[in-house]
This record gives C-alpha cells, sequence and structure tokens, in this order.
C-alpha cells in the first residue's frame, strides 16, 4: 500500500565492556514508508541507539551491525564513511532532544541556516538569504528577518527547536528522525511543534521516526508505534489503537501514567518479566 | 557462598557489604581501568623503578658517587667498571644518576605536597565564599601568574640563598597558582549544583562544604594536572640546578650534572647527555602517568 | 492551624539593571497535613518559590509562616529539622563520591542524631531500597534508586513538610509511578505536608488535594483537585494547560 523508503533488517548496536559486550539494540527490524513511524520505550531500551544507528551515528567503541539498512534500494550498511557524509542531512536528516547544544552559540542564525543551504545547494547569498526566510516561515516563525540576525541563546526551547527542524529539512530529506525533539519544552509549545513537524511531513511525502518515551504524544501523532524494552521491540500496533494493546509491558506502561480523567488512590506499578527480554524480537515490517 | 566467592568476585561485588569493601571495590575497579591503558602502565612502571632504584641506591650503585678519581677523568660509556663513563672529576657517572634519583624524588615529593595544596585552599575559598574574598584571593594568584617562572624562582632562590630546599620552596611558590585556578573554576560549577544545595539544607557550614563536599571532587583533577606539571616541575628543578641555584655540588642532582658536563658537551658528549636522558625519562613518565589517571579520574572526560 | 502561609512573596535575581522578578506576590497557604501543589510551564517561577522557602533564593520579600512563627531571613537549624526538600535531577542531587550510606550517615550526624547506623537501615527501609543498596555508589543505581535515597535523605531528620521540586521528571513513567505510590504511602504513615512542584497537571492531580496556578512569576488561581478534574477553571491560562495536558 505505501512505498517501503527505509527497510531496517535484524539490527544490532554492540558495546564491548569489561564485563564482556553489551547488546543495546538486539536484532531490530522494521520497515517505514511514508509515514509517522513512532518507537517508544523508557530509558535504556534502545530507542535512541535504533535511531543513530541507521544514520550509522554510533560512536566507538560501539558496533552496527545488520543485515541490511536499505534507503530505497540502497544499503546503507555498504556505504563508505564518505558516502554515509552525504546520505545524512541530504537523504536522512535528525533533531536531537536540546536545539541549545545543536547550534552553533557564536554565529546567527541567519548565518547558519544560509551555510546549510549554501552546502546543499548552489546559490547566491541573495538567494540562500530568500529561500532561508521562507524556511523560518515555513516553521511559522513570525518577524523571520529578527530572528535571522539573532544568537542562538536569544531564543526559547520552542523556537530553537523550530529554527533546527527548518534547518533540517533545508536539503529536503526523504527521511526525518526525530528523536525526543519536544521533552524539553513546556507542554503549550510541544503542540505548536509537533503540528509543524506534521505539517511539513504531510507536505513533502517524508517518512517520519518519532522517537519518545511519551506514550500519549506518540498515540497522538504517529500513525504506526514500535514499542521497545531491553533493545527489542516487544510490540507493534497501529498508533490510534495503542490503548488497546496487549504486551503486558505496553499495558503496564500505559495504566502507571497518573490521569486526570480517572483519578486512583495508588497508581499500578509495572512488574517486569524478564521473559520480555528474552522473546524474539518483533518485526515492525510493513 | 562465602567459600566459592573468590577475591575477584568479592571486589566487583555489585552490593558491598561495609563502607570498607565498598571503598577497596571502587580502587579496584579505577585501577582495572587504568590498567587497560598500556602507555599509563609504562609510566607507572618507570615511577616504581625510580622509587626502587632511590631506596636501593647504596646497594645499586658501583661505586661512592662522591669518590674522584683524577686519574680515570672523562672515561667514555662502556669503561670497564663505570658502564656511564665518569666526569670531569672521575666520579661514576651511573652511580651519581642512582643516588640523583633520590634527590629527584624528594624534590617532586614536596613540590606536590606544598603546591597543590596551597592550590586547592586559595581557590576553593575563593571560588565559593565568592565576593571580596574573591576577588582578592584571585588578583594575589595573577599577581604571581603574571611572572616568568623560572625568573621568581631564580629571585625566590637569590633571596633565601642557594640550596635544595629553598629550590623546592621556589618552585612551589610558583607552581601553586594555576593549581588555585583550577580549584577555583571548578568550585564555581560545583557550587551551584544541587547535592551542595541539599547539604546546605542539613544546615552544613561552608567549613564542612569545602572539605567534605568540594575538595574529593577537585581533588582529582587536581592530581591529574600535577601529575602532568611534574616534569616541568622536574625541569625547573634541574634548570635551577643547571644555573648554580637548586642543589649544590658536589651532590648528584640531575640538572647540575648537566650543567657541569656542559663545559665538555662536544668532546664528551655523555657528561652531559646522560643525566639529560635521566631527567627525559622521569618526565615522559609522569606524563605518561597523568594521561593514564585523567582517563580514570576525570569524570568529565570518562563516560 | 496551617503550616505554611506565603503572603506576597517577592523573589527576584541580579540587582538594578539586571533584576529578574522571578516571584511577584505570591499569596498561599498548605494546610496541616496537605498536599499542594505549584504548576507553570518552566520560567514561571515555581521552583524558585520552593527556593525562597528554604533559603536557596536569598533576595526576597513579603512574609512566610512556618506553623505560625515567622521565616526570617536567616534559617535556623531546626527550620531544616521541620522543612525539607527533594531535587528534581537524581543525577545532579547526589555527590557523585559519597556512597548512599555517607549521604545519610552525614545528614543523621548533621542533624545532631546518636543512633546513626540504626537510622540509616530503618530509612533505606522506609523509602523501599533495602540494606544492600547501602554501601553503593550513585553511579552504580538507577535514577529511581537515586530519587528513593534523595527522599531518604529528606526524611532523615523527620520532617514536617516536605518541598518536592518536580520529583518524578528526569524519571520514566513506570518509575514515577512507584516513587509517586512511595511518596504517597510515606505521607499516610507520616502525616507529611507536600509542597510540590511540577510541570505536569496529571501528577500534581494525582498527588494533590489544592494547587496554584503559575505563569509569568504570579499565580493566576488557585483551584481544588475536583475542580482540576471537572475541567473547572475560570482564568483562561488555567484552562489552556488543562486542555494541553489531556
Amino acid at each position: 500500500m505505501m512505498s517501503t523508503l527505509l527497510d531496517v533488517q535484524n539490527l544490532w548496536v554492540r558495546f564491548p565492556t569489561r564485563n564482556g559486550v553489551f547488546d543495546a539494540v538486539r536484532g531490530v527490524s522494521f520497515t517505514l514508508g511514508r509515514e509517522r513511524l513512532g518507537i517508544v520505550g523508557e530509558s535504556g531500551s534502545g530507542k535512541s541507539m535504533t535511531g543513530r544507528a541507521i544514520l550509522r551515528l554510533i560512536r566507538s567503541p560501539g558496533i552496527v551491525e545488520a543485515d541490511q539498512i536499505s534507503l530505497e534500494g540502497q544499503d546503507l550498511m555498504k556505504l563508505s564513511e564518505k558516502d554515509m557524509r552525504a546520505v545524512r542531512g541530504q537523504r536522512i536528516s535528525m533533531v536531537m532532544q536540546d536545539p541549545k547544544f545543536s547550534l552553533n552559540p557564536v554565529m546567527t542564525i541567519g548565518d547558519q541556516i544560509i551555510e546549510a543551504y549554501r552546502l546543499h545547494n548552489s546559490a547566491s547569498k541573495a538567494d540562500a538569504y530568500n529561500k532561508s526566510l521562507e524556511m523560518l516561515e515555513a516553521v511559522s516563525i513570525r518577524d523571520a528577518e529578527r530572528v535571522m540576525r539573532a544568537y542562538p541563546h536569544e531564543m526559547s526551547g520552542g523556537m530553537g527547536q523550530r529554527i533546527m527542524i527548518a534547518m533540517m529539512l533545508i536539503p529536503n530529506p526523504e527521511i526525518l528522525i526525530a528523536d525526543e525533539p519536544t521533552s524539553a519544552l513546556d507542554v503549550s509549545v510541544q503542540r505548536q511543534v509537533l503540528d509543524i513537524m506534521d505539517k511539513l511531513v504531510k507536505e513533502r511525502g517524508m517518512g517520519l521516526i518519532f522517537i519518545s518515551h511519551d506514550l500519549n504524544l506518540v498515540a497522538d501523532f504517529c500513525d504506526r508505534v514500535l514499542i521497545m524494552y531491553s533493545g527489542r521491540i516487544v510490540e507493534v500496533c497501529d498508533a490510534d489503537k495503542l490503548h488497546e494493546a496487549k504486551h503486558p509491558y505496553t499495558r503496564g506502561l500505559l495504566n502507571s501514567l497518573p490521569r486526570l480523567d480517572a483519578p486512583r488512590e495508588r497508581l499500578e506499578v509495572l512488574e517486569r518479566d524478564p521473559q520480555w527480554s528474552e522473546a524474539p524480537s518483533v518485526s515492525g515490517s510493513e | 557462598m562465602a567459600e566459592t566467592q573468590t577475591m575477584r568476585e568479592w571486589l566487583l561485588a555489585e552490593t558491598p557489604t561495609s563502607r570498607r569493601h565498598a571503598k577497596i571495590s571502587a580502587l579496584y575497579q579505577g585501577w582495572l581501568s587504568f590498567r587497560s591503558n598500556t602507555m599509563a602502565m609504562i609510566g607507572l612502571g618507570i615511577l616504581v623503578l625510580l622509587v626502587f632504584i632511590a631506596a636501593a641506591a647504596p646497594l645499586l650503585s658501583p661505586h661512592d658517587p662522591f669518590v674522584q678519581d683524577l686519574g680515570n677523568r672523562l672515561a667514555p660509556l662502556g669503561t670497564d667498571g663505570h658502564i656511564f663513563g665518569t666526569d670531569s672529576l672521575g666520579r661514576d657517572i651511573l652511580s651519581r644518576l642512582i643516588y640523583g634519583a633520590r634527590i629527584t624524588l624528594y624534590i617532586v615529593a614536596l613540590v606536590a605536597l606544598i603546591a597543590p595544596i596551597a592550590g586547592l585552599l586559595v581557590g576553593t575559598v575563593s571560588g565559593y565564599v565568592g565576593g571580596w574574598t574573591d576577588t582578592v584571593l584571585m588578583r594575589i594568584t595573577d599577581i604571581f601568574l603574571a611572572f616568568p617562572r623560572l625568573v621568581l624562582a631564580l629571585a625566590f632562590v637569590a633571596a633565601l640563598g642557594a640550596g635544595i630546599e629553598n629550590a623546592v620552596l621556589a618552585i612551589s611558590l610558583t607552581a601553586w597558582p594555576p593549581y588555585a585556578r583550577i580549584a577555583r573554576a571548578e568550585t564555581l560549577t560545583i557550587r551551584s549544583s544541587d547535592f551542595i544545595s541539599a547539604i546546605k539544607l542539613q544546615g552544613a557550614g561552608p567549613l564542612r562544604i569545602i572539605t567534605k563536599h568540594i575538595w574529593p571532587l577537585c581533588i582529582s583533577s587536581l592530581i591529574v594536572r600535577v601529575t602532568l606539571d611534574m616534569a616541568g616541575i622536574i625541569l625547573a628543578a634541574a634548570g635551577l640546578g643547571f644555573l648554580g641555584l637548586g642543589a649544590q655540588p658536589p651532590s648528584p642532582e640531575w640538572g647540575a650534572m648537566i650543567s657541569e658536563g656542559r663545559r665538555f658537551i662536544l668532546d664528551y658528549w655523555w657528561v652531559a647527555t646522560m643525566p639529560g636522558l635521566a631527567i627525559f625519562t622521569v618526565s615522559l613518565a609522569f606524563n605518561l602517568l597523568g594521561d593514564g589517571l585523567r582517563d580514570v579520574l576525570d569524570p568529565k572526560a570518562g563516560e | 492551624m496551617n503550616m505554611l502561609e506565603v503572603a506576597g512573596l517577592n523573589v527576584w535575581f541580579g540587582k538594578n539593571r539586571d533584576r529578574v522578578d522571578a516571584v511577584k506576590g505570591a499569596t498561599f497557604d498548605v494546610g496541616q497535613g496537605e498536599s499542594f501543589g505549584l504548576v507553570g510551564e518552566s520560567g514561571s517561577g515555581k521552583s524558585t518559590i520552593l527556593r525562597a522557602i528554604t533559603g536557596l533564593a536569598p533576595n526576597w520579600s513579603g512574609t512566610m509562616t512556618l506553623g505560625g512563627k515567622p521565616i526570617g531571613k536567616k534559617r535556623p537549624k531546626e527550620f531544616f529539622k521541620t522543612v525539607q526538600m527533594v531535587f528534581q535531577d537524581p543525577y545532579a542531587s547526589l555527590h557523585p563520591r559519597h556512597s548512599v550510606d555517607q549521604v545519610l550517615g552525614e545528614t543523621l550526624h548533621l542533624h545532631g542524631f546518636k543512633d546513626i547506623d540504626a537510622r540509616v537501615v530503618k530509612l533505606l527501609d522506609d523509602v523501599g531500597l533495602g540494606q544492600k543498596f547501602r554501601f553503593r555508589y550513585p553511579h552504580q543505581l538507577s535514577g529511581g534508586q537515586r530519587q528513593r535515597v534523595a527522599i531518604a535523605r529528606a526524611l532523615a531528620p523527620e520532617p514536617e513538610l516536605l518541598l518536592l521540586d518536580e520529583p518524578t521528571s528526569a524519571l520514566d513513567v513506570s518509575v514515577q509511578a512507584e516513587i509517586l505510590n512511595l511518596l504517597a504511602d510515606l505521607r499516610n504513615d507520616r502525616g507529611l505536608t507536600y509542597l510540590m512542584v511540577s510541570h505536569d497537571l496529571s501528577v500534581v492531580g494525582h498527588m494533590c488535594d489544592r494547587l496554584a496556578v503559575m505563569k509569568d512569576g504570579e499565580i493566576v488561581e488557585i483551584l481544588d483537585v475536583v475542580a482540576l478534574r471537572a475541567m473547572d477553571a475560570t482564568h483562561a491560562y488555567s484552562r489552556q494547560l488543562l486542555e494541553a495536558s489531556l
């Protein structure tokens, strides 16, 4: 029904340590079409590692292994580091949690966007400037000209994140990986940033991988959800049916949330079953 | 269960059973990660060897380092009974190097005791108390920093008189300001952290906070810095010795030996080269050790 | 009698031109044994109120009374026997080189307790950690375990009022549930009074009896939890927050 953009088969991320090899991601398989795919899990579940492994951004001594990570038929595992650099940013972009660490603090925002634009397109300065203004307006930034002259520290978290998204979208990538893009933001701003991402993904027909710990957010925002636990996918479900999830881990997570509309004396505590981490990874292929 | 437990398991236990067990186990884990750094282990090996040589100097040295033999002066390398040759007064260079290790260690130990502790005191107090205290202490530090190191040391030695103790004192006086700077910078970041706020809420006073909470965190980066600076300190001591302001003849201080050998360097190169190599080796060992310690101790570089 | 009364509280940082008013004229009271929430977005001044109460934010004006007695500029040792605080980030609130035993032992020592060993054992049991954690260092603990240690430290002087600064926002949801349950149990067992700061309305709705909504340093509305659940907020901003958190 959908064309497959990304096909990940049997992905492993290993870290050799003093006490043997630690597997952060253990044999994860999934596909991504032109859709919004959510990856949820708790800290240490391997969700961020999965996102980074796709771009082969795991820092040494970490090792990425996979049967294949194919981007429209091209196996990323077989590319050289140099070719990989062309893929990062050009074809797959990534938005991180905290925009403060991703922007250069001593350059104006305008200069950074223009630089990013001219890196990917041969354009004159004036053209690049106009294009950058357009990009900022596309992420709903009012008085974009003032923002172009500002430095990153003058921006609020929400603004910073919008600017990051604008920059990531300049090369018109096929896939956007967003790793907890809104966790550092207040709830009211969160919604705005998500709406912008949603609009852009729809308009451009991109694939989005949305990594988050927030079940409700993912249920709201994505089409399909992978639930990860200790490096494996334990359940795959449609986002609108997340609340009917079957796996005891997913159920446990949902039940442990306090809810305004359903007050309880005590919150349910998740009882972890060692079997969950032993069971084979569920395939997230469509 | 206790019987089957090996020493290694006890040391790496996830759940220490007593205060002492926890401390030893933490030390052992640090040692394990230090041990994996080959270069640092080489540095440590050289320094352990140096300590051993200094301790066993009378047993190891083939000759008395002070006995002159003018008939056999400036003997080349490999001469019978004088592997490293003899100097201008016919003294055995190897024996003098072996005894010189004692002086080098003495200088290193004294400077390592005085300078970082002075720096730690000034830096942490200045950083924690802030305000006027900070301004005054830091300006004093700046004044010391503004002088070239060797020149300041020279001035001190000139005022106090030449000699090994005065040389140590002079080097220490010029070495503490950078440590004060580091300690202050660390204190400023530690001071505003939540765990300091938390202990303040238990009613802890500034003295307790500085000594029990800030010092343990500053000390590791200071140790690293001191070890890396040790090479410079040995060279400064050698420099003072070379200028005739450190150890006085006939004391076999390495710098002073180079200074003596300088006169014959073109015809009898080994007289100056052998102590030079000794200084080089020990300095290098301290640098390697410092690098390894940084990996173990510095929480920022690690993880 | 109210445990804590705060009236016309202003808190500011910096001086003259750089002065930032973090809290402006905050007035609220917390009854004996009550659990009171402060809700708002980042920068709304909610955490600053806690820091002003404990003296960590020294520039404040207005009146604060604890158990009927006014809080002065300098807080005596007895003050910290009544009021304790749990910080937001358990990774930052424990000294990285102190073991659990050292953290709790030093706290007990500072409050003048003599039977330190027995009390450390008891505290660890109370927060559900148990003895095997006693000699561990923070890096050997998970986030939830660290927060339990921080709670044990706050309980050590047997306080009556516990200030909770976003105690679960740095934790996973399943761990959040455990910590919130622990806090609820401790309150029941010991009759504690809570003043809890959070950006998460559902957490406050679960834990608190009443709450104040803050925006830009001012309290815009004080609601009880029944009104909150009925979505019965009068101020536009509180309604906006409520909608965003459903």
